[in-house]
């Protein structure tokens, strides 16, 4: 990766701003917010599975458990900062135990992704059981397939009654998501993040640097799974509402295909591609005509036959080819001027 | 008598009902060179990866500078200071040459003492011209090279280098020699390895492998016109 960190910043803060200004006016807040969110979680997969090679199939496991964990703590705690602080560390913590217990048990790919994907759905079945009462966390009930309405949403920190909502929620998302964008680059131009695509190249050659490959996976399968409860949380706070529809296989399945469709192994990708997704669902969503499960999947089709690297290489591709050909151009042209001078002379 | 590097006592592997390697013992000094040859299946590469931790032994013990370390992982026997080349080319593709040498230079230096020994070694091997090319686009010879690279930029003291010489134009091979030759000057090395023209040109005492065992254990002028070990080449009964 060239240029430095704070240029990353620079550019991150004015191309933030200027879509917080933009957008607007194109799209209503409220769905923006939640756009802002699946771009989130979109990154989130794309850390893990584009940067550290780690295909996870459970990574709405990560989204619901945040989602859950913001839900629950929230009513027991009666304010918004504490939640959302665990909605982040909960996850995390669970995925640094499921990591472990996959990476240092030489779990390979396959495996890895058959085991994510059973963990999800265990906390599926597991979360739409619970609808009787004796399932309490404090004064939390757990709702089974009814899901935890009515909690506190998100307030300013230590004033539980003004509420963050509406235009001010959405700047709050989308700073937040820029933050963790920045975070995200900083890791990766970090020795870890260097080290961690050293991993998705070759485990055997890292391992036989003195590399502990284990180690270094669950650690970066944790901050993926943070920055999922994260979203998680925001999602839980848009939606007023968590419901076991959070850990579905679908959900699972579509981060998959955002990352697919936007780009693996960059940053800007996963977060296009979860949010042009999730807006382009959103608008058939407003037609009878088709079913917009079949455009998903119509989507990835063409894209792993036409367009198999996502957009943001094959833009970043076109733009290098097209700057290049201009470049030569040009030589060609001074080279023309050159012989013709010379004839005439 | 200089300072022993590696020893192995009773070293077993067997896979199912064959026996790859046989109760061997071996010593290795420090700066030491030794090649280890053997015809296809004489267990040096069997040898190669139990010392290495890339397999577990089924029997015997290894010390490396008095510290056992018979069940480690090969990232805890690569981290004494250790470096290690495996028989097919094992290195980042899609990542450029100034990448691959500096991960391997950051496992034992901060991120700025890296970026030095990495210039440091690109210049020694010759590699500036493709420094910034992804390693998946350069030649066998140029990877391999890359890889020694990986392997002496962490200042090992105990290299290990299986088939340096293989699918090598004549050219490499002698640019190889001259490498190893180099780092041989701080570090012990063991290679294993098929071709006797390089084995000529680079070693002095040579261990000879066959059905798991060491055969002989000799100056390679010794060993080259010993009739058993001509047998074993042959594929004769010795």
């Amino acid at each position: 990766m060239q240029g430095s960190l704070s240029k990353d910043a620079i550019i991150v803060i004015i191309v933030t701003a200027i879509l917080i200004w933009i957008m607007p006016f194109i799209i209503s807040t409220y769905t923006l917010t939640v756009l802002i969110i699946y771009g989130m979680l979109g990154l989130s997969l794309g850390l893990i599975w584009g940067f550290g090679g780690i295909l996870c199939f459970g990574q709405a496991a990560f989204f619901g458990l945040g989602a859950y964990t913001y839900a629950i703590a929230a009513i027991n705690f009666g304010e918004s900062t504490i939640p959302m602080v665990l909605a982040v560390l909960v996850p995390a913590v669970f995925a640094a135990l499921l990591g472990a217990m996959m990476f240092y048990g030489r779990l390979t790919d396959v495996y890895l992704g058959v085991i994510t994907l059973v963990v999800t759905l265990i906390l599926f079945k597991f979360i739409n059981s619970t609808a009787g009462p004796q399932y309490v966390i404090g004064n939390a009930r757990l709702g089974g397939f009814n899901g935890i309405p009515g909690f506190q949403t998100l307030n300013i920190p230590g004033r539980p009654d003004d509420y963050i909502w509406g235009d001010s929620y959405f700047y709050v998302c989308a700073i937040l998501l820029a933050v963790v964008f920045f975070l995200v680059s900083a890791l990766l131009r970090s020795s870890f993040g260097r080290i961690a695509v050293g991993i998705r190249e070759n485990e055997t050659r890292m391992s036989l640097m003195g590399y502990d490959v284990r180690a270094r996976k669950t650690v970066l399968f944790a901050a993926g799974a943070a920055i999922a409860g994260l979203a998680g949380a925001l999602f839980a706070n848009w939606g007023e509402i968590v419901t076991p529809s959070l850990f579905s296989l679908g959900q699972s399945a579509e981060i998959i295909i955002w990352c697919i469709v936007g780009g693996l192994g960059t940053r800007l990708g996963p977060i296009i591609g979860a949010a042009g997704l999730a807006y382009l669902k959103f608008l058939l969503g407003q037609q009878m005509l088709i079913d917009n499960t079949l455009i998903t999947g119509l989507i990835l089709v063409l894209f792993v036959l036409f367009l198999p690297k996502g957009i943001v290489p094959a833009i970043s591709n076109m733009w290098k080819v097209s700057f290049g050909r201009r470049q030569l151009g040009r030589i060609h042209q001074q080279r023309r001027i050159r012989h013709r001078g010379r004839a005439n002379g | 008598m200089a300072e022993t590097v590696l020893e192995t006592y009773g070293l077993t592997m067997r896979f199912g009902g064959v026996v790859a390697s046989d109760n061997v013992d071996f010593k290795l000094h420090a700066r030491e060179l030794r090649c280890l040859i053997g015809p296809n299946g004489a267990g040096k590469s069997t040898f190669f990866k139990c010392v290495t931790g890339l397999q577990t032994p089924t029997e015997g013990e290894v010390y490396m500078r008095g510290v056992e370390t018979t069940h480690w992982m090969p990232h805890q026997i690569a981290s004494l200071g250790i470096g290690i080349k495996t028989q097919t080319p094992n290195v980042m593709d899609s990542l450029s040459v100034f990448e691959n040498i500096w991960l391997a230079a950051r496992r034992f230096f901060n991120s700025r003492e890296a970026n030095r020994k990495t210039q440091d070694i690109i210049e020694r091997l010759a590699l500036g011209a493709i420094a910034r090319n992804d390693l998946g686009q350069l030649a066998h010879g140029e990877r391999q090279r890359v890889e020694l690279g990986l392997v002496a930029v962490g200042d090992p003291w105990l290299v290990f280098l299986d088939e340096p010489a293989a699918g090598m134009s004549a050219e490499d091979v002698e640019r190889m020699t001259g490498i190893i030759h180099e780092l041989n000057k701080t570090t012990a090395i063991i290679v294993v390895e098929h071709d006797m023209q390089f084995i000529r040109s680079i070693a002095k005492m040579v261990t000879v492998f066959h059905q798991g065992k060491i055969l002989m254990e000799d100056h390679v002028d010794r060993v080259m016109s010993d009739p058993t070990v001509r047998n074993v080449y042959l594929g004769k009964n010795a």
